[in-house]
């Protein structure tokens, strides 16, 4: 489903270049369930928002089922983040001012689903990570873990094939954590693709396959 | 995402920040109220002088003896002829452009009635007066028509003239003295008010050739003459100068228009206009700063927002259409409401000065309501489509 090729992501900072991604290769299947471990400062955040076209390589390869992200346009990489990504932030980025129906439906407004059906979408969504009694509250009135399993049902609500989690439980207590671990553990389960980045070895345990991460490049696969 | 939904969501996101929403709303709405009613007042000023002088008659032209108009000095060697009631009937019968001509014999007498007395100006003249001057009768009738050698003991009262002596009884019908001489008051007008300084209602009206004997007077102090438009004054006061001095064997006349005298106010009032169109400006670019501000404020706090829009999969066009929206929504409620407000100032200000036109012009609301849904949508716009043409992670982490 992925394949990077001799990637490199390179930020200027003032005279000199950090080498925030330093040659990485990567493929990843379809319905793979990869973790992505690595000390603080080492590209993990990096790569995980190239491979969501949150962000652009310096140089390298990458390709989407195939496609080649870079020479895409802006229409392609909207439709792209739109409904082939579902991510998930560790810190949530839900919008203060929407509830959790109106936050879980905010995709499906952009993608121009009709109000009805985004509703009825966005209500199963909410009722697959156990929230249907919470739709109508706002991110304030909601535990850490519940937001980001509103969060989660956002990330999936367009039926993507793939789902990054940047340290989803990087905020939560053990319990929540658990929660939310289980859940995305279903979402693969269900057929979708899963990287997600964590410090927490435990949960990097339950992944198919783990990418060891230091200094922006890849130094152990296993 | 289809208009209304965009809407919906732009409403959503300035509910959702309602002291910010709050605060440019009021910011717009108070540059639009303060253009609102400047200009309402300037162009109330304006109209107010212009009405006064309208009220006297725009057609027309007044004739006086002698030749004040260039040196003020008379011709050399020449002596000037009187207005006479002779120059006034011809004037009055033989000039086609004429509609309307009324002589003015004045003075100032004693007139008394019912024990009391009042020193008021005496305007002696005839029945065309009323046209002329655009006079109102409140009971009664104006002087008879008729010639105006016939002379006759009849009298009209200005309206302060009525009350100072009778009080609230009517005066139709009574006696009143001027000087030594007895009138029958057959009519009183509808006041008129001052107007440039005269007391229109402190005057009393007499026929035109008794006037001239209780003076003791051979001559017209003027002649006043209507034509039929103010395109004809021109061509009118060249015909009354022509026939006068055929008449005279001499120019030694002068004939003055009230248009130039208008036309001199007009400009002056031009210039306030565009002091007050000054004014307008500088506190429309006030709001227009604030607004610009507000939608700044909004772009920068809401990057995150952007960013975060974009990697759930919004377009640049549509992170753009959101904002587009919200300035529009703001600023147009902002202009609604200053709008509404300027015009109850207004509307407050006639309460009080119901004789004062005040109204905003057109093309003042206009141009605000512009400026203020303009400014408010650039500045609106161009952060906000900084912010969203980058990728999203930029706007995310905001560095
Ligand atoms: N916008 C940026 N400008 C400069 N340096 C950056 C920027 N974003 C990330 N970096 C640097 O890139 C490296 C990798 O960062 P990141 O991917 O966030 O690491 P991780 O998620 O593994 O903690 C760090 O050294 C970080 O300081
Ligand atoms: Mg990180």
């Amino acid at each position: 489903m992925i394949e990077l090729g001799d990637l490199w992501r390179t930020y200027r900072v003032g005279d000199s270049e950090v080498h925030a991604l330093r040659e990485v290769e990567l493929e990843i299947a379809r319905g793979d369930f990869l973790a992505v471990v690595g000390p603080s400062g080492s590209g993990k955040s990096t790569l995980l928002n190239i491979l969501g076209c949150l962000d652009r390589p310096t140089a390298g390869r990458y390709a989407f089922d195939g496609r080649d992200v870079a020479a895409m346009g802006d229409a392609e990489r909207t439709r792209l983040r739109q409904s082939e990504i579902g991510f998930v932030f560790q810190f949530f980025h839900l919008l203060a001012r929407l509830t959790a129906q109106g936050n879980v439906e905010l995709p499906m407004l952009f993608a121009g689903i009709a109000r009805s059906e985004r509703r009825r979408r966005a209500a199963a969504a909410l009722d697959a990570v156990g929230l249907s009694d919470r739709a109508h509250h706002r991110p304030d009135q909601l535990s850490g873990g519940q937001r980001q399993r509103v969060a989660i049902a956002r990330a999936v609500v367009m039926d993507p094939g793939l789902i990054l989690a940047d340290e989803p439980t990087g905020n939560l207590d053990r319990a929540s954590a658990a929660e939310v671990m289980d859940l995305l553990g279903e979402m693969n389960r269900a057929g979708r693709t899963l990287v997600l980045v964590t410090h927490d070895p435990e949960i990097a345990a339950r992944a198919r396959r783990r990418v060891r991460m230091d200094d922006g490049a890849i130094v152990e696969r296993t | 995402m289809g208009f209304v939904e965009l809407v919906r969501f732009a409403i959503g996101a300035l509910r959702g920040h309602r002291l910010r929403t709050a605060l440019s709303v009021a910011g717009v709405a108070v540059g639009i109220a303060a253009v609102v009613s400047l200009t309402a007042l300037g162009e109330g000023a304006r109209q107010y002088v212009v009405q006064e002088f309208s009220s006297l008659g725009t057609n027309l032209l007044i004739v006086i003896p002698g030749r004040v108009e260039t040196t003020g000095m008379l011709p050399f060697g020449g002596t000037t002829n009187d207005l006479t009631l002779e120059d006034y009937r011809a004037l009055a019968s033989r000039i086609p452009l004429v509609v309307a001509a009324a002589p003015l014999a004045t003075g100032t007498e004693v007139v008394r009635a019912a024990g009391r007395s009042r020193s008021v100006p005496i305007m002696g003249t005839t029945a065309d007066l009323a046209r002329v001057r655009r006079l109102e009768v409140a009971s009664g009738r104006y002087l008879t028509p008729g010639d105006p050698d016939r002379g006759g003991s009849e009298v009209v009262l200005g309206s302060k003239v009525a009350r100072e002596l009778f009080g609230a009884a009517s005066p139709l019908g009574q006696v009143v003295r001027i000087g030594d001489w007895r009138f029958r008051v057959v009519g009183v007008l509808a006041p008129r008010g001052h107007s440039l300084g005269f007391d229109f209602d402190d005057i009393v009206y007499v026929p035109v050739r008794t006037a001239m004997r209780m003076f003791n007077r051979a001559s017209l102090f003027r002649i006043l003459v209507e034509v039929r438009s103010e395109r004809e004054l021109r061509q009118g006061k060249q015909a009354v100068l022509d026939l006068l001095a055929a008449r005279h064997r001499v120019e030694d006349v002068t004939v003055i228009t009230q248009d130039a005298v208008v036309s001199t106010f007009n400009s002056v009032f031009d210039v306030l206009t565009l002091a007050l169109v000054a004014i307008a400006s500088v506190s429309l670019t006030v709001a227009g700063v604030g607004i610009m501000n507000v939608m700044l404020v909004a772009v920068a706090e809401r990057r995150r927002e952007i960013g975060l829009l974009k990697a759930l999969g919004a377009s640049t066009r549509q992170v753009l259409g959101v904002f587009i929206a919200e300035a529009s929504v703001l600023s147009s409620l902002g202009g609604l409401i200053g709008l509404a407000a300027g015009w109850l100032a207004v509307r407050a200000f006639v309460q009080v000065y119901p004789t004062f036109p005040a109204a905003a012009p057109s093309w003042a609301v206009a141009a605000s309501l512009a400026v203020a849904v303009g400014v408010g949508i650039v500045f609106g716009a161009v952060p906000a489509r900084r912010a969203a043409r980058l990728d999203p992670v930029q706007a995310l982490v905001g560095r």
